[in-house]
């Protein structure tokens, strides 16, 4: 049976992990390509890394940590922030990432979408859609809109719209992170994850809320997700993948194990 | 030495860093000429069908045909499995090796997401050096929207809206749809399996 899958994230600026609660407080937890083989040896189905650095000078370094985090790691390994052109997609790949994730960058040029597509299969191509529910909207998971730069600029379209043109446009897998959610520790957006996973047939992978094991469980259900995504509950020890698929195999839901 | 086909399609580099990590001397074949020689072959998976159109451009079809046939173990990846079968609905114009007779076909829509991501159960079908150490029911990493059908020489099954072949032997070509280079423990095992079925 096709397993959930357990996605351990790590977000990286400088060559360090660090972990933003709601993408303003940082803290340091460690070095990228030691926790990435961590949380690969914890259970983690698959491990996604996803740089802040903003300076240019910061590229190489990441092609450095992505390269290193590469070198043992036997689990999909998927490589965002910065990538702007299939140049930078391919110095990604030729690091050892199977996967590059595109969030602004799509939003500005969709056709990098196919360009990256055609040249390493859509399965390589995860489009992250930073989502933000619109209070005032009647329809608040419906009309939720796309947000950029880390939640300060909104995009100008829904989120269901974007997902689907990105998926038409050969996307392999959807990363929603939901603005609201992440790192309140209370529970991922299920409504919107579901409203986003009905509206397109390719993988939809949670994010943002994360907290306890019965949230995984209901974003497996009522959020229709095929994999959930969870950050800073696994950094500090709180739990491991494995510790987490356990319980989760306890009520039903399918997950990889042993692992 | 196990001579991994690089055609332009794709990324090589995961597969490279498996074998390298199990010790194997690897090497990277861009030319037909280089096959001439090759003790083992692995043709790893791609994104699409239409993409093998590059081996038969290059000359690479005719030098692997000419290398199995001369009794070379080969290991076709994903992609790269598919390939060993008749030819694809995803490329219809585009005819794969036919060491296998069977055609590849889409998994049916309205059912279930395709493609088919994640991790998924390897059922096995027959014995084959190529499982050994893993167990029925161990998971495998899966990422396609194609697959090949369940015949004789299927040596595993995986379900998924139905089941259809994981992985496939006959003599010393094998193929799987999944990625043992992606495929933590079990997927190691299955490529050091073919490595030393091999001895490369």
């Amino acid at each position: 049976m096709l397993t959930r899958r357990i996605i351990a994230c790590l977000d990286v600026r400088d060559g360090r992990v660090v972990k933003g609660v709601q993408f303003v407080d940082i803290i340091d937890a460690g070095d990228p390509a030691e926790l990435a083989l961590r949380h690969a040896a914890g259970g983690a189905d698959e491990i996604v890394l996803l740089d802040i650095t903003a300076s240019h000078e910061g590229r190489a370094t990441l092609l450095d940590t992505v390269r290193r985090t590469a070198e043992q790691l036997f689990i999909p390994f998927t490589v965002g922030g910065g990538i702007r052109t299939l140049s930078d997609a391919a110095a990604v790949f030729d690091a050892g990432a199977d996967k590059v994730s595109l969030n602004s960058a799509a939003l500005q040029t969709p056709e990098l979408i196919s360009a990256i597509g055609a040249e390493y299969g859509s399965q390589a191509v995860v489009i992250a859609i930073d989502a933000r529910r619109d209070a005032q909207a009647q329809d608040a998971v419906r009309s939720a809109r796309v947000f950029t730069h880390g939640g300060r600029r909104d995009a100008g379209r829904t989120v269901v719209d974007w997902a689907r043109e990105a998926e038409l446009r050969g996307a392999g897998e959807i990363l929603l992170t939901s603005m609201d959610a992440d790192g309140t520790r209370a529970g991922f957006d299920c409504a919107l994850t579901a409203a986003v996973s009905r509206a397109v047939n390719i993988p939809v992978i949670a994010s943002g809320g994360a907290g306890t094991v019965e949230h995984f469980r209901q974003v497996f259900t009522d959020g229709c997700a095929d994999a959930a995504l969870a950050a800073s509950i696994f950094h500090f020890g709180v739990s491991s993948a494995r510790a987490l698929k356990e319980q989760l195999a306890a009520q039903q839901i399918p997950v990889r194990l042993p692992c | 030495m196990v001579t991994v086909v690089d055609y332009k399609a794709g990324n090589l580099t995961s597969v490279l860093k498996a074998l390298r990590f199990l010790g194997a001397d690897v090497g990277v074949a861009t030319h037909p000429e280089t096959l001439a020689t090759a003790t083992c072959i692995v043709l790893p998976g791609v994104g699409h069908f239409a993409a093998t159109a590059r081996l038969d451009q290059s000359g690479m079809t005719q030098a692997i045909r000419h290398a199995i046939a001369r009794g070379v173990p080969f290991l076709g990846i994903c992609v790269g499995m598919q390939w060993l079968f008749a030819g694809s609905t995803e490329a219809p114009d585009q005819p794969g090796l036919g060491y296998f007779s069977q055609q590849v076909t889409r998994f049916p829509a309205d059912h279930e997401k395709v493609p088919h991501v994640g991790w998924n159960q390897l059922e096995f079908a027959a014995d084959s050096p190529l499982l050994q150490g893993v167990s029925s029911g161990e998971y495998a990493y899966f990422t396609h929207a194609w697959r090949a059908p369940v015949t004789d020489q299927t040596i595993a099954t995986t379900r998924y809206i139905e089941p259809f072949a994981a992985a496939c032997q006959h003599r010393l070509v094998c193929g799987v749809q999944f990625h043992p280079e992606k495929s933590s423990v079990v997927g190691l095992k299955i490529l050091r399996n073919f490595l030393e079925m091999s001895t490369c």
